[in-house]
């Protein structure tokens, strides 16, 4: 691809960021003070209790919401909105119905202004990057779970971002199906080598997927915790030293 | 593996010869519980009419009242009145439509304007446009202001209520998911909103076509020297039964071509929407 991906960008530097929501009149804090820096090209999955911010990090992240204090800075550059070097993937697919697999995969790029037809050659090849080729002209009504998702994750591609914001993208999925995505995922994030920010509720899909683990209470005194995954890739689900790290995660939670 | 490989051939061997007799049979069976019923009822007036078991000066047979409709048709007497209903009803429809899609996807968008002006459309909306009709007749005279406005004005409200429907009802989520690429406002309207609100919009556009005819019948025969509606008033006058049920079955064919064309444009348009259900 293009030269500037020889320099790895995506660096997300996180800084005294708070928020809290507003519920029956009183302020329900969400997020606070929170520092942290993601490095380019970094996998970081973010797992907490319901509750614990988590999506809410994710949305401030996008661009969503907007923070009560602090600041998120993507290169250096404080976000503002939405923008162009973040693309979500969500919990539920959110195809427009009415558009086939390859005009929901250019979507993201035909509502940015490129023409239609660089659009879908550069959605032509994230659907085969997802493994959907022969699709593309299929509905979304269609498509099963997990093919609509992986159509979510194409058009999340195909406008290249350099930070992938993913919110429980494999929680409406099925057990086998998930373990499938997750393999995907990883060949994905290792071959396009983008910043990956991942909300999951499952802990070995964490493991499976990121460098780093950040562990958010549902207390809101205790600041987060992270945690370095330093297994080596492909993982091994069974393999020991996997195990290990699952059983050190849950109790980080108090499961055991 | 195994089961991927029993499957196909056991489908081959039973699908071709048996689906296509399976097929023919349910077309047969099929039409017959569709159009049986219509088919009886014409053929029991024919014959009661003929046989004289109902009075045939009020229920004339179906062939006197086709051959009244091909006088009508060639002498070009019903045509004028087919031309001058169309016109009065395609005007206001037109109107209606022109007024009440933008209106209400506008009204749609902006939640104040929607509260602010939902009592005054509800009101309206409860109020008989065929009530309001004299009013009309007041405002506009007897001539054809007043009844292509009797017609906009009861055609207007299932548009423009289906319509701001259709905008409120679209998913949060998929005008989130535009956002997140960074569609402006106005993209996120026409490539989230707008084919989103195609369904419902038909909706109202179908119902508004039915009360359109509806509307068209009632101001004919109310103040009307033209018409198919007045046809209908006039032939009873003149004791014409076979015309009165001619220009009757006009009037139908007008509501079942008007909804098929609708039908066929919205199955154009909103092919993706057959497939959800």
């Amino acid at each position: 691809m293009g030269a500037h991906q020889t320099f790895p960008r995506g660096a997300v530097r996180i800084h005294g960021l708070s928020k809290s929501f507003t519920l029956n009149g009183a302020a329900l804090p969400v997020l606070r003070d929170m520092n942290l820096y993601i490095r380019p090209g970094e996998s970081l999955a973010v797992v907490g209790p319901s509750g614990c911010g988590k999506t809410t990090l994710l949305r401030v992240l996008a661009g969503l919401e907007a923070p009560d204090g602090g600041q998120v800075r993507i290169d250096g550059r404080p976000v503002q909105g939405v923008g162009t070097e973040r693309a979500v993937i969500f919990q539920e697919p959110r195809l427009l119905p009415w558009l086939t697999v390859l005009g929901n995969v250019a979507f993201g790029f035909e509502v940015r202004g490129v023409p239609k037809a660089e659009a879908e050659a550069q959605a032509r090849q994230n659907i085969r990057l997802v493994g959907l080729g022969e699709f593309e002209d299929a509905f979304p009504a269609q498509l099963s779970g997990g093919m609509a998702q992986r159509v979510g994750i194409a058009r999340a591609l195909a406008v290249q971002p350099e930070i992938l914001l993913l919110d429980e993208p494999l929680g409406a999925l099925d057990a086998m199906t998930r373990i499938t995505m997750q393999d995907e995922l990883a060949r994905i994030w290792r071959e396009q080598q983008v910043t990956m920010i991942l909300v999951t509720h499952d802990l070995e899909e964490a493991i499976f997927l990121a460098d780093r683990v950040l562990v958010m209470p549902r207390e809101k005194g205790t600041p987060p915790r992270l945690i370095d995954i330093d297994l080596p890739r492909p993982r091994d689900r069974s393999e020991a030293r996997f195990v290990a790290m699952r059983r050190r995660l849950m109790a980080e939670f108090g499961l055991h | 593996m195994v089961l991927q490989l029993l499957d196909p051939p056991f489908q081959a061997a039973t699908s071709p010869a048996a689906a296509i007799r399976r097929r023919t049979g349910v077309g047969a069976r099929g039409f017959a519980a569709r159009w049986g019923l219509l088919i009886g009822f014409v053929m029991l007036w024919q014959v009661s009419s003929t046989r004289g078991w109902v009075n045939p000066a009020v229920f004339p047979p179906l062939d006197t009242i086709a051959a009244a409709l091909w006088k009508g048709l060639a002498s070009g007497a019903l045509l004028d009145d087919i031309a001058i209903s169309l016109r009065r009803s395609g005007i206001a429809f037109g109107a209606a439509v022109a007024l009440g899609i933008p209106l209400g996807l506008f009204m749609g968008q902006i939640r104040a304007v929607e509260r602010a002006l939902d009592p005054v459309l509800q009101l309206f909306r409860q109020t008989s446009a065929l009530a309001l009709y004299p009013v009309f007749i007041l405002l506009l005279g007897l001539g054809e202001a007043s009844k292509v406005f009797v017609i906009f004005w009861a055609t207007l409200f299932p548009i423009l209520l289906a319509t701001i429907g259709g905008v409120k009802q679209v998913d949060r989520k998929l005008i989130e998911m535009a956002r997140t690429f960074g569609a402006s406002r106005l993209t996120v309207f026409r490539r989230v909103v707008l084919p989103a609100s195609v369904p419902a919009i038909f909706v109202g556009l179908r119902l508004s076509a039915t009360t359109a005819l509806l509307l068209l019948i009632a101001a004919e025969m109310i103040g009307a020297n033209k018409g198919v509606g007045f046809q209908v008033m006039n032939a009873q006058y003149n004791f014409q039964i076979p015309l009165m049920f001619a220009a009757i079955f006009l009037l139908a064919g007008l509501g079942l071509a008007a909804n098929i064309v609708l039908v066929l444009l919205q199955r154009r348009l909103c092919r993706w929407a057959d497939m959800t259900r």
